[in-house]
């Protein structure tokens, strides 16, 4: 089989010692059109992954700036169609950035697992990772995913133990997602020296490379989590740009102060190495 | 499609991994994962172990008022002119409801494990107030979220959740109701994961809820039987309850799963009715999906969002259901009937005027089906209602329903 795009990525930045840097928004918000743009101009602003959010109605593992980027974009409308519209069009520009969908299962069992792999694959999209659904219930969304050659990302945690990451593990690809705080997205801070225990481990059970995120919000902590995982996400700090432009009036240009963020915080992590050295 | 098989051991359900049939499961992030698992394996080790079943039933016949009654309704059995209708009385338990049961267990549980601080969720408060009694009873600190709409027209149960010591954490995000005030509850149990136990109210969320909470609530089944072989020398025709989450339901029924002659009806609120978008029948009206742990009927649109329910009862206003009742649906061993609010309204009224007891309004949608049950089964039939609560909490909303100020 052919490497995949998060494959390719990783191998191109390990190859350049570098960290990824990983954007998180979440499609429609606060619009359509307004996510592609903010989309499209994210492999420029530096983001070597994109997690593209899929907007649910109970976003139960997500602190209060993305549960208000899904029900902005729930409100402007967004449709699971829409979502996977989205990557479609970001595909006919940029064939190597690999997106990863993250959400919650109901839409996507909603839509029937089969047939919402088929038209992910079609569109474009790499990964998936579905918060609310731990390895003990996941086989049949493997079985859809690995039919099309998508990953199905799996999220590890602090409680997860020696004796859980075989599960965890189990029929995964492309990367593993450790969770660094016990929380919702976007609240607690993570703690980079905490950190590293733990990418190591599962970096020696997977096989994988390891993206941290969760309470990574300035570009600080950004460096100080490049130098230990393999990947660092940030979501809600991105997010918050959006929510911050939106409260200032329409004046504010949400794509830019989205894609400043985002440069500044790919920075930090494309250089801590280099510095640290 | 072909209905499920009914199984031939209905104790030998939920399976290892928490499943009735298809539904149940534990959707949870993998943070919560290894709780649920340490829950699992704690609960197990409790409900073998005599010690901690004589310890709650100590506390239920001495704090909660257990056994109660099992009471003839003659005036409404006359009213309706069919089967014989007994009413278990939940209502006189401590706190008023049968919500209590659960929160005893839950609680010996919890400080069985350890755990030294306990959240909650409340839709129409009284699960929040029987976690705030038995918080105090026990002196650990209690957290009950509350959706702001609920804190809002369940103000008399605020104040008693915080009389009793309890903080009550208003949620705004959605909708502002019970399913939100979930969606918060898990989201302070994955952030505080070493010394929080999440006490649900209903026999929904990830396993090993539904099948423990329906454990604690099974007294009122067995009671039942045993009340009624007393009383009438054999097994009643048929069982009705409220189904909102459904923990007075699977209460109720569970016992009688393998008793075949017993039929059993669970009662959804169809709010302003089921043509609307303004109702909580899950099962009639839903269909299965994921949300809250659980596989289960769910409210949603055509794209997988979850709606907003809608009852005149607070309590039955969730757009889920407790898996077991999913699974007892599809395999056909209970049926499920639909009460609108208009109904509810007339039973919580006929209740009053001809038996002296004002029922809560999630138990007025069982006492609406009575006459449709009573015709079912005939002249010659018993029937067992489950009265879940008592409708002090609920004269406000009634009065405001029925155009008159108080």
């Amino acid at each position: 089989m052919t490497a995949s795009r998060i494959e390719k990525r990783f191998a191109a930045l390990a190859a350049d010692d570098r960290a990824a840097f990983v954007a998180y928004i979440m499609a429609g918000d606060p619009g359509l059109e307004a996510s592609f743009e903010i989309l499209s101009g994210l492999p420029a602003a530096g983001a070597d992954i994109i997690e593209l959010g899929m907007p649910f109605s109970d976003p139960m593992a997500e602190g209060p700036t993305i549960q208000l980027a899904s029900q902005r974009s729930l409100a402007a409308g967004t449709k699971m169609a829409d979502v996977l519209g989205l990557v479609r069009r970001f595909r006919e520009a940029d064939d190597a950035t690999p997106i990863v969908l993250m959400g919650y299962l109901n839409p996507v069992l909603h839509r029937g697992f089969e047939r919402f792999a088929g038209e992910a694959a079609q569109a474009g999209v790499d990964g998936m990772i579905i918060v609310d659904c731990p390895p003990e219930e996941a086989d049949p969304l493997s079985d859809a995913l690995e039919g099309v050659g998508i990953s199905l990302i799996r999220l590890a945690a602090p409680t997860t133990d020696d004796a859980r990451l075989p599960a965890v593990v189990r029929r995964t690809s492309g990367f593993v997602y450790y969770v660094s705080v016990a929380g919702v997205t976007g609240v607690k801070e993570a703690d980079a020296s905490a950190v590293a225990g733990p990418v190591q481990r599962l970096r020696a059970a997977s096989g994988l490379p390891v993206a941290v995120g969760f309470g990574i919000r300035t570009p600080q902590r950004a460096a100080e989590v490049a130098r230990v995982a393999d990947a660092v996400v940030v979501g809600s700090a991105l997010v918050d740009e959006i929510a911050g432009a939106l409260a200032a009036g329409s004046n504010e240009n949400v794509t830019e102060r989205v894609l400043s963020m985002a440069a500044q915080l790919s920075k930090a992590v494309h250089l801590a190495r280099v510095r640290n050295a | 499609m072909n209905a499920p098989a009914k199984p031939n051991d209905w104790s030998a359900f939920p399976d290892a991994n928490g499943r009735f049939g298809d539904y149940g499961g534990r959707y949870v992030p993998e943070t919560l994962m290894p709780l649920v698992l340490e829950l699992d394996r704690a609960y197990s080790e409790a409900k073998a172990d005599p010690a901690f079943q004589a310890e709650l039933a100590g506390f239920l016949k001495h704090y909660v008022g257990r056994p109660n009654p099992l009471y003839f309704a003659e005036r409404l059995t006359a009213h309706h002119g069919g089967a014989k209708i007994y009413f278990k009385r939940e209502e006189l338990n401590h706190t008023g409801a049968h919500k209590i049961n659960n929160c005893m267990g839950q609680i010996l549980l919890a400080m069985r494990m350890g755990k030294t601080r306990i959240i909650a969720e409340t839709g129409a408060g009284q699960h929040g107030v029987a976690s705030a009694t038995v918080c105090a009873r026990f002196g650990l600190p209690c957290v009950v979220y509350m959706g702001a709409v609920d804190v809002e027209r369940q103000k008399p149960n605020v104040f008693r959740m915080n009389l009793l010591g309890s903080e009550v954490r208003p949620v705004t995000s959605g909708a502002g109701t019970l399913k939100d005030a979930m969606n918060e509850a898990m989201r302070d149990w994955v952030t505080n994961v070493d010394d929080t136990y999440y006490m649900i109210g209903t026999a929904a969320g990830p396993h090993p809820y539904p099948a423990m909470v329906r454990d604690f609530q099974s007294v009122i089944g067995e009671e039942i039987r045993e009340q009624i072989l007393g009383a009438e020398g054999r097994l009643p025709d048929a069982l009705v309850a409220c189904v909102g989450g459904g923990s007075n339901a699977i209460g109720t029924f569970h016992p009688f799963l393998a008793d075949e002659t017993v039929r059993i009806y669970g009662v959804e609120a169809s709010g302003h009715g089921l043509k609307t978008d303004k109702h909580a029948a899950s099962l009639t009206g839903g269909r299965p999906g994921v949300l809250h742990g659980n596989k289960t009927y769910l409210l949603q649109d055509d794209d997988g969002q979850i709606l907003d329910a809608h009852s005149i009862s607070a309590g039955l206003d969730y757009p889920g259901i407790g898996p077991e009742h999913s699974w007892l649906h599809d395999v056909g061993r209970a049926k499920y009937l639909t009460c609108t609010d208009d109904e509810a309204l007339a039973a919580f009224q006929l209740c009053a005027e001809l038996e002296g007891i004002i029922p809560a309004l999630e138990s007025a949608h069982a006492i609406a089906k009575l006459g449709e049950v009573a015709r079912d089964v005939g002249k010659d039939g018993i029937i067992v209602m489950t009265l879940s609560g008592r409708g002090d909490k609920d004269v406000n909303t009634v009065a405001a329903a029925l155009g008159m100020a108080i």
